[in-house]
């Protein structure tokens, strides 16, 4: 990450049209982020401060986390997220589980309830944003170059190119990648890992870090069961011996069996995280109610 | 492979430490690093290395001081070792385990100048 604001080195761009940064800079002189066309190009810019003078040697004691700049940012996040009661998803998985069909599938089933937003994060091309904006339902594409996973500071910025959605439900369809986005908090209310019945039910084993970090694991392409070996308890076992607390949903996006299950799953979630705010608020009224 | 973005990231909390801290060179790093904390600590001085030149941790020594892993097992009420996400307690085989410790990644302390 760059020693001004925290952007990736590498060649990340994220689409959308020129705007303001949300969040301040120490040293705007210092822009880390370059206007191509509709893209932004995170890789320019100074990255390392080169410091020269020495003197006596001595120990300094700074227990600092490695990523707290990234749990900042996923913090800011989160506070906008919840300004804008906007129900976040982290989706995680392998390439090629489904991810992208699982999106657009759903939001064929609920974008005429709710506000939808898709931010797709993709090492190169803008192919999944373009299959996700055929649904009708806005989507910024965000190419991280070199790097393996979506960070909460790219994420902030992808969220400065969508126009205000209330209540809506965001949707980041992180990486394909099982290892790396598991330490990246985004801001998301919850991850969800999305495995396929083609890949093997001992993922969630080769892969524990991301089936702990998730909330909930979808099973998808279901309608495959019948022509593969896979064992449905056995996988799930797995997950559950990671990850206790973990639910999960089978599904097939391209037939629709278990949509229905997953599409409720949303909006139990949702409604759970607008109650929990709710509450929330209420105890801060009363406490001030107190005061007069 | 995201050990890059960790070895950036360390790199980062050392250039914001010395305005702080008035140092002008990193000569030795030590970070605590536990089992579950999805580091593999090979990969992450081979990239410290690599991000550290033309930065004032050029050349910098990287001590990974390894934590144990420890678990609050639910069924024995009490914690237990563990060395990945997938382990059972030593005890009663049970996987009701909740994480107390060995996802640390923090740096430690520094040897500056």
């Amino acid at each position: 990450m760059c020693t001004v604001c925290g952007c990736s080195e590498g060649d990340v761009k994220i689409e959308g049209p020129a705007h303001e940064h949300a969040h301040p800079h120490a040293d705007e002189s210092e822009q880390m982020i370059v206007q191509q066309g509709d893209d932004l190009d995170f890789g320019q810019g100074p990255a390392h401060a080169h410091v020269a003078g020495m003197s006596q040697s001595r120990m300094v004691q700074i227990e600092q986390d490695i990523l707290g700049k990234n749990d900042r940012y996923a913090g800011l996040n989160r506070a906008r997220f919840e300004a804008q009661s906007i129900f976040a998803l982290n989706l995680v998985s392998s390439p090629g589980s489904g991810k992208t069909t699982l999106l657009t599938e759903t939001i064929q089933q609920i974008k005429g309830d709710r506000h939808v937003a898709v931010i797709e994060g993709d090492q190169q091309t803008a192919n999944d944003a373009e299959r996700i904006r055929e649904t009708g339902v806005p989507a910024i594409q965000v190419n991280t170059g070199k790097g393996c996973h979506l960070d909460a500071h790219m994420v902030g910025h992808a969220l400065d190119n969508l126009t205000a959605f209330q209540g809506g439900i965001l949707f980041i369809e992180n990486v394909g990648n099982l290892v790396c986005p598991a330490a990246f908090d985004l801001g998301e209310a919850h991850k969800v890992a999305i495995l396929s019945v083609t890949e093997g039910e001992d993922k969630p084993l080769k892969y524990p870090d991301m089936f702990y970090a998730a909330d909930l694991m979808v099973l998808n392409k279901t309608d495959l069961l019948p022509y593969l070996d896979f064992d449905v308890d056995k996988c799930i076992a797995y997950a559950k011996q990671v990850n206790p607390s973990i639910e999960v949903i089978q599904l097939s996006a391209k037939s629709g069996e278990g949509m229905a299950v997953w599409v409720e799953w949303l909006e139990h979630k949702r409604q759970a995280m607008i109650k929990q705010r709710i509450d929330a608020l209420e105890t801060e009224i009363n406490q001030f109610k107190a005061l007069l | 492979m995201h050990e890059m973005s960790i070895a950036e990231g360390i790199v980062q909390v050392l250039e914001d430490q010395a305005k702080a801290q008035c140092y002008t060179r990193v000569k030795t790093v030590w970070l605590e690093i536990g089992p579950l904390a999805m580091i593999e600590t090979e990969a992450l001085s081979f990239c410290f290395e690599a991000v550290t030149r033309d930065t004032l941790a050029e050349g910098a020594v990287l001590n990974i001081i390894k934590i144990k892993g420890e678990a609050f097992c639910m069924q024995c009420l009490k914690n237990v070792p563990i060395t990945e996400r997938y382990d059972s307690c030593v005890d009663c085989g049970s996987y009701q385990l909740q994480v107390v410790q060995g996802d640390e990644m923090r740096i430690k302390e520094l040897e500056v100048e």
